[in-house]
């Protein structure tokens, strides 16, 4: 045989086995990078703040606070399908200034006959605005339990960061409710 | 191209008394040819199968309102349909092509591990039995589409989604299996004289296919084992209410998605690139180009994948991103595309079957291809998105792309396979109406896209109706023409004009050196190759 | 001579440019659109489009040049050149410049797209499986809107309308002249909200919120139709979207009526009502809000969707059957209804179901009974 020869020979160590071998590390690897993905995500999304959900408690610092400019901020709620509670924003909408602490409340009560946990979601719009919002106490951070007919008020306090690109004069902070009571901890 | 002596391989003096006899012989065969033909007739009957269930979804949209099936079955149909299609049609041919002609190719004897190549094929018919047979449980079949997004396929999805699993993850493993024994037989078995650079493009594109197929089919067997868990074992990857995130789901199928239609193209342009030399009768142009496109292409693909998600909310920067990225995959394709007119261009073309698809090939797919850049640009798509534009464009691709790719292969080594011509006559027919019918059915899927049809809808609003009823006749009109096809392939096996070893006046490459019908065992001894 | 030729082309010109505007009438093309950027996206849609167009003329040209000129039977001989770097160059970097010439409007269009800042109306939109709702932040008003296309006319019993399966109870009213900004949700499986003429599309997935917007001319008053976009179960195709653009002194009109509407509603409830009054309101939000699941016939769907009929909570459980209609049956897809119909319309609904299809419990709900229940 030439030495052009890709078949094995003494010299080569080229086995089939050996490709073989390497494909197969190879997909798994993959098939670990699938799961791998998801905390990817994850850490992606917290850094960069793009899919417009908040990140978890910070500490409260008094910050300067941008008088020269009022931003909007709606709060809306959505029951996601099978969650019966009552859960609404008590306050539409306030007008606050970057940098300042706002404290609003939210109203959730369970009508069912039965104990009942709660998962509330966050999603901000626009979604570029949501890495600037800071929030101190949520009940989003929690699974929230209600027994039944028990019904609570829930509050949030946070700010918006005073960096909050100028173009932004409007944020909505939506809440979803879910029925966790399959991930109750 | 490549020159070798003839090496003509029908050793006996082995022992060997032939293949066994009887069913057992397809069952524990470990050779490549015979796996080949397995793989060809069941991704035909699985063509057949998604094919009368395309059927019974364009019968019931040939008129607006219900009338042949309920909305619930329309889904089951749709679904089914797609994953039959992909998974047990295209893909499983493409792989049957690869058996078959890898090792004639490259002159080796067999593919590299033919114990693993016979489990390859026979976990498919118990992977899509089970998959069929959901069709008669009373949950019925998945109903989410083949894209199955969360959470309508896992918290909202019928009892067999199990089973779907469990099939995608036998018939992943198939793929796996088969594209590391392509890999393998590749890169230690070419005969001596065969560089890489020497390689005919039909390997050189499933080389690059089988890596693609490593790299992805791992992360949908991730993706459903996820759903698995979600759906089972109490996580909440895709549920909000967990702490998941449906988006997460479509990234992650995306992720594999986008390379797997390339998976499913890239051979086809293998197929095409042998084909149209041959009947041109001059060298393939730009082979080196050739190779460097598709290796792009494949690269690429790994990047593109949120065009398919240019709807659900993504940042400006990202989706700006995977606009240029997308784009980009054009210029590729398109030096692709000049290489094979260039071959053409001052040739002395003759015009039999092969060379009919493979030119189909080219016209077609380059406008499955267009439409393909027109949903590139994000701002239209949002318009485009989920509506037939959609479902036009990759059945451009699909059908006389990937498909007539395949079937322009099958007319083209079928001689070398059986020792008979085909009946080029009935050939031409088939290919005749099966361009009218390609056209017929698919051609006016772009207007109602446009004009506001959204898909996966088993009814529809009246301004729709005209284009829906053309396209059902399309539809059934191609769909009977494949019997031409079926009734062409058992007479060719059984009978007719024996072919010369060469076949094609043009033809050139180690596969047209052994005698035909090809021998069971060839090329024991490796032919040397200049 | 020269004249005459001029007189032809020009007249194909003006054709083929205003073939695509002409097209759209005819179901061809997609529709240019009511506003700003749906103009954009239609321009950007059909520049691409003729660019493709130009690119398949010539390499098709040269194609169908060679099928013609280079056969065999024409006595062609094979030439034997088969690489050229300089073409290879030059058909690589053609079409980077030609792409790198489309993206840049569509950079731009994109980026206005993107810009849902100072919106005078934002309305929240919610995919549920098979209906929308819209509330108008800060405006207490908010509703349901279903598919009124019958189950006759899609079953082929009786004629089609002209508005086949793109008819809603209640259509999203919007002000022209003023930004309007969409904020899209689901209730439970990914849906997606589409008006091809403004150029909205997006999806609506749970615990999300998504946002677009649309700024509709003064002028362009009038019904336009969506669809949803994202397939959402069983009746994926049947929940239409009808959008009424109207003027904002009618907008204003408009909210002030379904303020009202609410306020007359919650008086309604607190009236009486005759069996009879209340069976024929039953049978029409039956077909409007549960016949889709549960059958015209109230013969339900196999095991996924239970019968009404002859059904054991119809005949015998009255509490269980108000209970589940006002808060669903979680992890089922019976939703709550409470939010979505009014105490009337439940009371009809139930007394409807508890006494068709041979029912015939005699009894009745009265929308007192719905307020208590709801206690």
């Amino acid at each position: 045989m030439n030495s052009n020869s890709p078949l094995p020979d003494e010299n080569s160590g080229h086995k089939p086995n050996n490709t073989a071998l390497k494909l197969v590390i190879a997909a798994v690897a993959m098939f670990g990078f699938g799961f791998a993905l998801v905390p990817l995500y994850d850490i992606f999304c917290e850094i960069t703040g793009i899919n417009g959900k908040t990140g978890g408690p910070v500490e409260r610092v008094e910050q300067w606070v941008d008088t020269s400019r009022t931003i909007t901020v709606q709060f809306i709620t959505t029951n996601n399908a099978g969650m019966p509670w009552e859960f609404e924003a008590l306050q539409e909408e306030v007008e606050m200034h970057p940098g300042a602490w706002t404290q609003v409340e939210f109203w959730a009560l369970n009508p069912t006959a039965n104990d009942m946990v709660g998962q509330a979601v966050p999603s901000v719009s626009p979604s570029e605005a949501a890495e600037y919002v800071q929030k101190t106490e949520c009940f989003c951070f929690d699974q929230q339990t209600l027994k039944a007919g028990e019904g609570r008020k829930m509050p949030l306090i946070f700010s918006l960061d005073p960096k909050l690109p100028s173009h932004v004069k409007k944020v909505t902070m939506s809440y979803t409710l879910f029925d966790a009571g399959a991930f109750a901890k | 191209m490549t020159t070798a002596t003839a090496s003509h391989d029908d050793h006996d003096d082995h022992g060997h008394h032939g293949p066994a006899k009887g069913i057992m012989r397809w069952v524990l065969t470990t050779n490549h040819k015979d796996i080949g033909t397995m793989y060809l007739w069941f991704a035909f009957a699985m063509l057949l199968t998604g094919g009368v269930m395309a059927l019974i979804v364009r019968a019931e949209l040939f008129q607006p309102g219900m009338q042949l099936i309920r909305p619930e079955f329309y889904n089951q149909m749709t679904t089914m349909h797609g994953l039959i299609m992909v998974f047990g049609a295209i893909m499983p041919a493409f792989v049957g092509l690869a058996n078959w002609m890898v090792p004639l190719m490259i002159g080796a004897p067999d593919m590299a591990l033919p114990r693993m190549n016979n489990w390859s094929f026979w976990i498919l018919p118990f992977a899509f039995g089970m998959l069929l047979f959901t069709l008669f449980t009373e949950a019925g079949a998945p109903n989410f589409g083949w894209t199955f997004y969360a959470p309508l396929s896992t918290t909202y999805a019928p009892s067999s989604v199990t089973y779907f699993i469990f099939g995608v993850h036998m018939m992943g493993i198939s793929s796996i299996m088969g594209a590391i024994n392509i890999i393998v037989t590749i890169l230690n078995l070419r005969a001596p004289g065969m560089t890489l650079m020497k390689m005919p493009l039909f390997v050189w594109t499933w080389f690059i296919t089988a890596y693609l197929l490593v790299a992805v089919m791992p992360v949908l067997a991730g993706v459903v084992t996820m759903m698995l868990m979600d759906i089972h074992y109490g996580t909440a990857f895709f549920d909000a209410a967990g702490g998941g995130d449906p988006v997460l789901f479509q990234h992650v199928f995306w992720f594999f998605g986008h390379p797997e239609v390339y998976i499913m193209i890239l051979p086809a342009f293998g197929i095409v690139s042998q084909i149209i030399p041959t009947f041109a009768r001059k060298p393939l142009f730009g082979y080196a180009s050739m190779v460097y496109a598709t290796s792009s292409i494949a690269f690429l693909s790994f990047i593109v994948w949120a065009h398919h998600m240019f709807t659900v909310g993504l940042p400006l920067q990202t989706e700006l991103f995977f606009m240029y990225a997308t784009m980009l995959i054009a210029i590729p394709t398109g030096v692709k595309v000049f290489n094979w007119v260039s071959t053409m261009f001052r040739g002395s073309m003759t015009f039999e079957t092969p060379m009919l698809f493979a030119l189909a090939f080219v016209v077609l797919f380059t406008i499955g291809g267009f439409s393909g850049l027109m949903l590139a640009i994000a701002p239209a798509d949002f318009q485009y998105h989920d509506t037939y534009f959609v479902v036009a464009h990759f059945h451009y691709v699909l059908v006389p792309g990937a498909l007539f790719g395949i079937i322009a292969g099958v007319y083209y080594w079928l001689p070398k396979w059986t020792g008979h011509y085909y009946n080029e006559n009935l050939g031409k027919f088939h290919f005749w109406m099966s361009f009218i019918g390609v056209n017929i059915t698919f051609f006016p899927m772009h207007f109602v896209g446009l004009a506001g049809m959204p898909r996966r809808i088993p009814d529809y609003a009246l301004q729709f109706a005209d284009f829906n009823a053309i396209a059902t006749v399309g539809a059934f009109i191609f769909g009977f023409s494949q019997l031409i096809f079926l009734f062409l392939l058992i007479k060719t096996i059984r009978g007719g004009e024996k072919a010369t070893d060469q076949v094609w006046e043009g033809a050139e490459g180690l596969e047209w050196t052994i005698p035909l019908p090809a021998p069971y065992h060839t090329f024991a001894e490796p032919p040397h190759v200049k | 001579m020269f004249f005459r030729t001029w007189q032809r082309l020009s007249s194909v010109v003006l054709g083929l440019v205003s073939a695509p505007a002409a097209m759209a009438d005819w179901g061809l093309n997609m529709p240019q659109g009511i506003t700003e950027v749906s103009q954009s996206i239609y321009e950007l849609h059909m520049l691409i489009f003729w660019i493709c167009v130009w690119i398949g003329v010539v390499v098709f040209g040269v194609m169908f040049y060679s099928i013609f000129k280079h056969r065999k039977s024409k006595g062609a001989v094979a030439s034997k050149f088969h690489e050229s770097l300089g073409l290879e160059l030059l058909w690589t970097a053609v079409p980077t410049v030609i792409l790198i010439a489309m993206a840049v409007p569509a950079t731009s269009v994109l980026i206005q797209m993107y810009d849902t800042t100072n919106s005078d109306v934002d309305i929240k939109v919610t995919g549920h499986q098979w209906k929308w709702q819209y509330d108008y932040l800060g405006e207490d008003v908010g509703f349901f809107s279903n598919l009124t296309t019958t189950d006759d006319e899609i079953y082929n019993r009786t004629e089609k309308g002209e508005n086949y399966l793109e008819e809603v109870d209640y259509n999203v009213v919007v002000p022209t002249g003023q930004k309007v900004r969409f904020l899209i949700t689901s209730n439970d499986v990914i849906h997606a909200w589409w008006v091809p003429e403004i150029a909205v599309k997006k999806d609506a997935i749970p615990g999300y919120i998504n946002e677009s917007w649309a700024f509709i001319p003064e002028g362009q008053e009038g019904i336009y139709r969506g669809k949803c976009a994202e397939l959402c179960g069983v009746n994926h195709g049947f929940m239409p979207i009808v959008l009424e653009a109207v003027t904002g002194d009618e907008y204003q009109v408009w909210l002030e009526e379904q303020r009202a509407g609410k306020i007359a509603e919650a008086a309604l409830a607190q009236g009486d009502f005759t069996f009879d009054e209340l069976m024929v309101e039953g049978a029409e939000v039956y077909a409007r809000s549960c016949a889709g699941c549960h059958g015209t016939e109230g013969q339900g769907l196999g095991s996924v969707f239970p019968a009404l009929a002859g059904s054991e909570m119809a005949l015998n459980d009255m509490a269980g059957h108000i209970d589940i209609v006002l808060n669903g049956k979680p992890g089922s897809a019976m939703q709550s209804f409470s939010a979505q119909l009014s105490d009337v319309e439940i009371a009809a609904v139930i007394t409807f179901e508890r006494n068709a299809w041979g029912n015939d419990t005699g009894e009745m709900v009265t929308p007192k009974m719905i307020i208590d229940a709801k206690k």
